[in-house]
């Protein structure tokens, strides 16, 4: 018995041990071909219209070349990526954001696929200079988004304004922002970030990253452009969506506690979504005083690890989502803008309404990205909550010492 | 097990019971054997989901690890004290974000602390009352939001504080103005020496800790904070209601009666009886009520992620947001041994100060006679 009873312990001892031994070595070492292993892919999804385009492109490419994919829609992205890197199993393709994308750049963990790209040409310059490490294309934007000013046209109408007064340059957007403040409603709505204020820093002739890389935040021209937005903020012109208890501009601009709204192109599927009984109209961002067409674009790319068991099918499987076709087929699938500038035309024609959006990315900058810039920038945007009450010159020197050193590590 | 036999010496053995010394010696043994055996799995999973990951912890915390592979690989080096001095000594961002976090956390805790323990000791009083109809049915309900998940509590608490949700709608009848609760930055103390008139003078903007000036770290819990504090008071006090529900059935009605003999009132009775002989469950409320609030992460995470203006940050969530989000794997890890270090102090001043006060130990020393005198407290029916 006592035997027994001893072995038993034993084997529970060692079975315990083989277990968290397997659990460790995490099951690698098959010996299939290359050409053949299967792939995993990682992705956010917005919904459940991204979900099945990810997953027929999948399957599409599946049967294109036998290489199996694996499809995991995160419900983190960053997070699950983190453990992934973490346990030197990250997933071979996954979308990768531009902040992410410096960090896992910084650390020399990503596969510099993108020049080789058959199309790498082809993306628009702002989402290429997204993804642009130390000189080097790494890897392909996979769609785009700008910023575009949304007018609620039923408002518009009723404040008497036609289609002549749509504004081109900052004092028509104050003028026409005045006339459609009423008691319950706000001429113009802003998300309290940067990454949706900082194109009229561009449009006043400042920069936020100069191109050579080198942080230039606090200068005369952005001082003076948020100082402009300070003014409408405190002549009640334009109000962030907190002040009106929305939780982002769109809903404040559903709720039509907003004729106007300086957003990307994501709005389109929100309104559509939430508020289908809103009318409504995209129009150019407005230029600056000196007649500066600026706006910001987003993006995400089709990351690839250097540690991937099979980085050349890696590689055909994004050649495979970025090509013409298959970025047409997400287009229509849950509408996002193509990053390829030659299917401009065919998208300008299948959405004209949206076109505004293509046609800005030709003069569009990248919302900025550095490594590890998560802390700084909602710091920055902490304050930039507060710009009614605040001095724009010392919210512009705060954020250059906060940003200055992330980018001197970019060398 | 031979060998061991033969190795015992000989003058040892008892003459005329041979044998049942050695006997006795080796069921020992056995049994110390088997004892470990029987442990080792708990021991093994202790060292590997305990130890393990709390050695690793502290390597990353003094590494420059950047998420990439183990933090155990030949690329990552040690960086001796970097990453605390950059939290601790080095102006910075770093810096002031953990001031904020413990400035936030620690209003946090001077709020629900105190009224947590009041506010489940006063449940536990009503519902411990023998007169009570339907103290099941008390018990349970104040129990409930205790069993409830923090995930379905705070999704909750996101409707109630809406800005058009019960709360606001309920102060608009009254014809009060709600607050935008979960954006509303403004410190509780702010706002009221404001009312009062007071503005911070230009000494406690201008010096400070930590990068946080003293004015806004006398700010108080800003108005976003105060729904957290309004959570966790609402969640907890059910739990530690449970925990002073024994220690009250425990006082025997003979010292209840012959404290009314005496002619003490109810409010002599409470503080003279009740507190005394409740203390040490009193002391496990506090301790742990002090350890749980330090550690909040996920309303914070669920609801108001460190906003507004970085007046819901706490160092848990600061830890995590600092790992994952900025990629600075040894600064979250330092700000987490940071945390450990501020939950240590405090939970040695707290039993330091409660030591302290002679009567105190008096107390302690009464209540655990009694019980022994009693012999075993139950549960009554």
């Amino acid at each position: 018995m006592k035997h027994s009873r001893a072995f038993l312990a034993a084997a529970a001892i060692s079975g315990m041990l083989v277990l968290v031994s397997a659990c460790g070595s995490g099951g690698s070492g098959s010996t299939t071909s290359a050409n053949t292993k299967p792939l995993t892919l990682m992705f956010g999804s917005s919904g459940p219209a991204e979900t099945k385009a990810v997953n027929s492109a999948a399957a599409a490419f599946t049967k294109q070349s036998g290489i199996h994919v694996k499809v995991i829609a995160a419900s983190n992205l960053s997070q699950q990526l983190s453990q992934g890197f973490a346990a030197g199993h990250p997933p071979d393709v996954f979308y990768l954001d531009p902040g992410s994308f410096q960090n896992y750049a910084k650390d020399n963990a990503l596969d510099p696929y993108a020049a080789s790209l058959p199309n790498a040409k082809d993306f628009y310059p702002a989402l290429r200079q997204a993804f642009t490490y130390k000189g080097q294309f790494i890897c392909a934007p996979k769609d785009a988004s700008t910023l575009a000013l949304y007018i609620n046209t039923t408002d518009w109408s009723q404040a008497g304004l036609t289609s002549a007064d749509i504004p081109t340059n900052w004092s028509q957007l104050q003028a026409v922002a005045k006339k459609l403040t009423t008691s319950g409603r706000v001429g113009l709505v802003l998300d309290q970030s940067h990454s949706e204020m900082d194109e009229f820093l561009y449009q006043n002739g400042g920069t936020v990253v100069a191109p050579n890389g080198s942080v230039n935040v606090d200068t005369p021209q952005n001082v003076a452009a948020l100082t402009f937005l300070k003014g409408m903020l405190t002549s009640g012109t334009l109000k962030f969506p907190s002040a009106m208890s929305s939780s982002w501009s769109g809903q404040a601009f559903g709720e039509n506690k907003a004729a106007m709204d300086i957003v990307g192109n994501w709005m389109v599927g929100a309104l559509q979504a939430d508020y289908p009984s809103i009318k409504y109209q995209v129009a150019t961002i407005p230029t600056g005083p000196s007649g500066t067409a600026a706006t910001l674009s987003f993006t995400n790319c089709w990351g690839i690890p250097k540690s991937s068991a099979n980085l050349t099918g890696a590689v055909d499987f994004v050649k495979f989502l970025t090509s013409p076709t298959q970025q047409m087929k997400f287009a229509k699938g849950f509408g996002v803008i193509p990053s390829l500038q030659t299917l401009q035309g065919q998208w300008d024609s299948t959405f004209p309404n949206l076109a505004v959006h293509t046609k800005e990315l030709s003069y569009a900058h990248p919302d900025v990205a550095l490594p590890n810039d998560s802390q700084a920038l909602s710091a920055w945007d902490s304050a930039l909550a507060q710009l009614a009450t605040g001095n724009p010159a010392t919210i512009l020197q705060t954020a250059q010492t906060n940003l200055a050193p992330l980018a001197s590590t970019t060398g | 097990m031979a060998t061991e036999q033969l190795e015992l010496p000989a003058e040892r053995r008892v003459p005329g019971t041979p044998g049942t010394r050695r006997r006795g010696h080796r069921a020992r043994r056995r049994e110390a054997v088997a004892g470990w055996l029987f442990t080792a799995p708990a021991i093994v999973a202790l060292i590997v989901f305990l130890v393990v990951p709390i050695i690793m912890a502290a390597w990353v915390s003094i590494s420059d690890w950047s998420g990439i592979g183990g933090p155990f690989s030949s690329g990552v080096h040690s960086v001796g004290a970097a990453n605390y001095a950059a939290l601790l000594t080095r102006p910075g961002l770093a810096q002031q974000q953990l001031g904020l976090s413990i400035r936030d956390n620690l209003y946090y805790v001077l709020f629900v602390v105190p009224l947590q323990t009041v506010l489940a000791l006063l449940l536990a009083i009503v519902v411990s009352r023998k007169a009570l109809r339907g103290r099941g049915f008390f018990r349970t309900a104040f129990y409930f939001p205790s069993v409830t998940s923090s995930v379905a509590v705070s999704m909750i608490f996101l409707f109630l504080f809406a800005d058009s949700g019960v709360i606001n709608g309920a102060l608009g009848y009254l014809g009060v103005h709600g607050p935008n609760w979960f954006s509303d930055p403004n410190g509780l103390l702010q706002m009221i020496a404001h009312g009062l008139g007071i503005g911070a003078p230009s000494a406690l903007t201008h010096h400070g800790l930590l990068g946080v000036p003293w004015s806004q770290w006398l700010a108080g819990p800003s108005v976003a904070m105060c729904t957290l504090i309004v959570l966790a008071i609402w969640t907890t006090s059910g739990t530690f209601m449970l925990l002073f529900l024994p220690a009250l059935y425990n006082i025997s009605e003979q010292i209840e009666e012959a404290a009314i003999v005496d002619g003490a009132g109810p409010w002599t009775r409470f503080r003279r009886i009740t507190l005394p002989l409740i203390r040490p469950a009193l002391f496990l409320v506090l301790t742990l009520g002090l350890i749980g609030t330090w550690q909040v992460f996920d309303q914070v995470f669920l609801i108001t992620q460190g906003n507004p203006v970085n007046t819901t940050l706490t160092p848990a969530y600061l830890a995590y947001q600092t790992s994952f989000g900025n990629a600075q794997w040894g600064q979250g890890a330092a700000i987490a041994f940071i945390l450990f270090g501020i939950i240590v102090v405090f939970t040695v001043v707290q039993r330091l100060i409660l030591r302290e006060r002679g009567s105190l130990t008096k107390a302690l020393g009464q209540s655990a006679r009694f019980r022994h005198a009693r012999g075993d407290g139950g549960w009554p029916q």
